[in-house]
């Protein structure tokens, strides 16, 4: 298989950080709009795939290791099972931030509102959490799968 | 012998659920129940969040999404753990 050309790569490249900011914003509004953790962290994987597609994934490989991307997927699931624990004083996945004049703890007035992002609780922490989880996830299957099937081409030739 | 048990075993899984279509209610019935009022009427109130579907999966059905998270977590595992070595040969 040939290098991908060079037009490939600077579209790639171009289109890399709106991907990357859009997932992000899926993900910190997960609580005012449409989308959460999970969605908006299949989209920042995806363009991480985009740029494994563009620049091959030895050249990602020699940036990122695999093991510093699970690592950061138990800590996701870490934050994110922590945050079900402390509203345990209550039950099990208590909103303990929501109304607590502290950080998210404003509550929004009832029916349509402008939306402010100081709102949810626990929830927007909740999306940071699952959402660093799905993009840190997401991209070890797709580098381990495509560093796998490099080598196995490799070791055909 | 075996494509007459075929054929029989088809017809009644058939017969089930044509059945099952028949007993459905009509579309769009119930029209709301009180879950739906509750959530619609309290959500942003007692959560604190716009977005009535994340105060669903995140807070009233939040123990769904850590089985989620597990099958997420499960999947990511299993693969690392069979194409990791092999990645490195």
């Amino acid at each position: 298989m040939s290098e991908p050309s060079k037009i490939v790569k600077t579209i790639a490249s171009i289109i890399f950080p709106f991907t990357m900011v859009f997932g992000i914003y899926v993900i910190l509004h997960g609580h005012l709009t449409p989308g959460g953790g999970f969605q908006g962290g299949a989209i920042v994987a995806s363009g991480i795939v985009l740029l494994l597609v563009a620049f091959g994934s030895a050249e990602i490989a020699k940036r990122v290791k695999e093991s510093h991307l699970s690592i950061l997927e138990s800590a996701g699931a870490l934050c994110f099972i922590s945050l079900a624990f402390l509203g345990l004083f209550k039950t099990f996945f208590y909103n303990f931030l929501a109304g607590s004049n502290f950080i998210f703890g404003r509550i929004p007035p009832f029916g349509s509102n402008p939306g402010d992002m100081n709102t949810g609780g626990v929830l927007p922490l909740m999306n940071m959490s699952v959402g660093l989880k799905v993009i840190a996830g997401l991209s070890a299957i797709v580098l381990v799968l495509s560093l796998f099937a490099r080598s196995r081409k490799q070791k055909k030739r | 012998m075996n494509k007459i048990a075929i054929l029989m075993v088809f017809i009644i899984f058939s017969c089930v659920l044509i059945s099952t279509i028949l007993t459905l209610r009509p579309f769009g019935e119930p029209k709301s129940t009180e879950m739906d009022d509750y959530i619609i009427k309290n959500a942003q109130n007692e959560t604190g969040a716009n977005n009535a579907v994340t105060s669903v999966v995140f807070d009233y059905r939040g123990f769904d999404t850590l089985g989620e998270a597990t099958v997420l977590f499960t999947a990511v595992a299993g693969v690392l753990l069979v194409l990791r070595r092999n990645a490195h040969e």
